[in-house]
């Protein structure tokens, strides 16, 4: 009995890891692939990658991106962790239910709705404000920051709400202004989270076609955008080796904080 | 002219500053609250309200390609012209509603799909040392913190004819032509479930870990067979972390647009995918506004029964 169990088991998990990671695995073999059919193996080459570097499109695109990730994970935080902070620890206020369910809604919202919405606001700004004139890394990057302000504020709320609120109270009953003990105790206690969420929001900017393509203007195409906009026309190894670099990159980060993680829940044990 | 008093003096810039902090501090918690607040109602409650506002206007060729429902005539009538005819349109053409229809039974099928795989893996994770915990979670995020599009993508290179599950069926010989396995429904619900399935795991995994080992144990001391203890206790007490999964997965799902351009057939009708087409390519505002607001009825329920799990699981 017990060692059919362990072996159902087994098994489950050998087929769920491999099926969420050999896609992965078969696109970067291919991007190795020396032929232009992305499927048909015919020895290896690193010609992609090198013709990668020489493409100025998607140099420009990654740049644009990489600049509007930052923004918008940046923002995001700085918003996310006030709104974590005002729903972890003002329990009461009015419309205190309804700011939760405003600021969890993106979570959820189809990205094809949000960013109709959005593109809908900066027309109607347009014309009433007179901004923004043309949509372009900016209107992108605000709606990046509406989307990721969620999941920054829900990793923040959780650690808010996980840790000691009493070392809080004992520096304000000892005199220090609100302000003070929030820089001071708060903020150092949920850095980790903070960084996490910041990490998210960078991905989640970096990654977004849907919402790009709605609030895009002339002359701005993101990474997403242009590699979509390639893959709808089928497979291309130039693309695969492109999609492979990204998934390194990302894999060594997730490896590194892993690590750091690993570290810290020994240290703890060590410490008790 | 008398001397001026030599003493120290604040410059009046400080003290404006100083006073303004007062009034900060005085208004800190309001203006604190205020920031969340007010961005979502710029940036997600105003713009929903324009996505309701111009579903009632005409389409019109012209930049923004809408008319304006709220006129003035002569500058004394108040003209509201309410234009019903986008909703009407979308009850009397069937696409949209077949649309509709198939965005829920893919997503839905989807949803029970990933289900059923993810229990498991979920279920072993919690069951691991917490050492081998780290690295199971680790290998369930990392494909989630890689590009979203890309993962996509890396099903059409697999799912093609010259693929590489249709090229190795040939080689062992068990089919003579390729399978359509790529653009089709099939393909579709495939790509959600891959895409989502750490949004399934992880809720299930937290509802899971958090299930007291004494319980079981009272159980088995108590004489209970251990499959029975798995529906007696597990199961029900995982159910939370069920339903927000998902919730997770379904409601993206539906209005999901990347994975049947790129996944479906040209046959495919996603409501996302209809969305998109309406307003990129037939540059038909008003109707997309429309089929937007029909898309948020259908999924506010579902919508309100995710934020209670969340609500209840931070507040309870």
């Amino acid at each position: 009995m017990r060692q059919k169990r362990s072996f159902f088991s087994l098994s489950t998990m050998i087929f769920g890891y491999a099926f969420l990671y050999l896609p992965i695995v078969t696109l970067i073999v291919y991007s190795f692939n020396a032929g232009s059919h992305v499927t048909v193996w015919e020895g290896f080459s690193t010609k992609w990658y090198k013709a990668l570097v020489h493409n100025d499109a998607i140099l420009d695109a990654t740049w644009l991106s990489l600049r509007i990730a930052f923004c918008a994970a940046t923002f995001s935080v700085v918003i996310g962790v006030v709104g974590g902070f005002v729903l972890a620890r003002y329990r009461r206020f009015k419309g205190r239910t309804f700011l939760n369910s405003l600021v969890t809604a993106p979570l959820v919202m189809p990205d094809v709705m949000t960013g109709l919405a959005l593109l809908l606001m900066f027309v109607f700004m347009a014309r009433e404000l007179g901004w923004p004139l043309t949509r372009g890394g900016v209107t992108i990057a605000l709606g990046h920051i509406t989307i990721a302000i969620a999941y920054v504020l829900v990793i923040v709320r959780t650690r808010l709400l996980e840790m000691d609120h009493h070392i809080e109270e004992a520096a304000l009953d000892l005199g220090a202004r609100p302000f003070k003990v929030f820089m001071m105790i708060t903020l150092p206690v949920i850095s980790p989270s903070i960084a996490a969420g910041w990490l998210l929001a960078f991905t989640l900017s970096l990654d977004d076609v849907i919402l790009a393509s709605f609030l895009s203007g002339p002359g701005s195409t993101t990474l997403p955008m242009l590699i979509f906009s390639s893959v709808r026309f089928g497979v291309s190894p130039e693309i695969n080796a492109l999609a492979s670099l990204i998934v390194c990159l990302v894999a060594i980060g997730v490896l590194i904080s892993g690590m750091v993680m690993y570290r810290r829940l020994r240290l703890k044990k060590e410490k008790s | 002219m008398t001397p001026q008093k030599h003493s120290f003096s604040w410059p009046t810039w400080a003290k404006t500053l100083a006073n303004v902090l007062r009034l900060r501090q005085f208004f800190g918690k309001a203006s604190v609250i205020a920031l969340p607040y007010g961005w979502h109602l710029v940036f997600f409650l105003v713009p929903f309200c324009l996505v309701l506002k111009i579903s009632f206007s005409e389409s019109i060729i012209g930049a923004p390609p809408y008319a304006d429902i709220v006129s003035w005539v002569d500058n004394t009538f108040l003209n509201i012209r309410l234009n019903l005819e986008n909703y009407t349109f979308l009850l009397e053409d069937t696409l949209y509603l077949d649309a509709y229809l198939e965005s829920l039974r893919v997503s839905g099928l989807a949803t029970l799909v990933s289900l059923c795989l993810a229990y498991p893996i979920a279920y072993n994770i919690a069951k691991a040392t917490p050492k081998m915990r780290i690295v199971f979670l680790c290998l369930i995020i990392l494909p989630f913190w890689t590009s979203f599009l890309i993962r996509v993508y890396a099903w059409m290179g697999i799912l093609s004819p010259q693929g590489l599950i249709n090229s190795f069926l040939k080689w062992t010989g068990l089919i003579e032509s390729p399978l359509t396995l790529l653009h089709n429904d099939f393909a579709v619900c495939l790509g959600i479930v891959y895409s989502y399935l750490p949004f399934m795991i992880l809720p299930l995994y937290v509802a899971l870990e958090k299930i007291d080992p004494s319980l079981l144990e009272a159980a088995h001391d108590l004489g209970c067979k251990p499959m029975k203890s798995f529906f007696k206790v597990t199961l029900p007490l995982s159910l939370r972390g069920a339903v927000a999964g998902s919730m997770l997965v379904f409601i993206p799902g539906v209005g999901e647009y990347i994975i049947p351009e790129l996944l479906g057939g040209p046959d495919s009708i996603m409501i996302g995918k209809i969305l998109w087409g309406e307003f990129f390519t037939n540059r038909d505002w008003p109707l997309a506004c429309a089929l937007a607001m029909a898309l948020l009825v259908l999924l506010v329920l579902p919508i309100t029964i995710f934020q209670k799990l969340l609500s209840g699981q931070t507040e309870g």
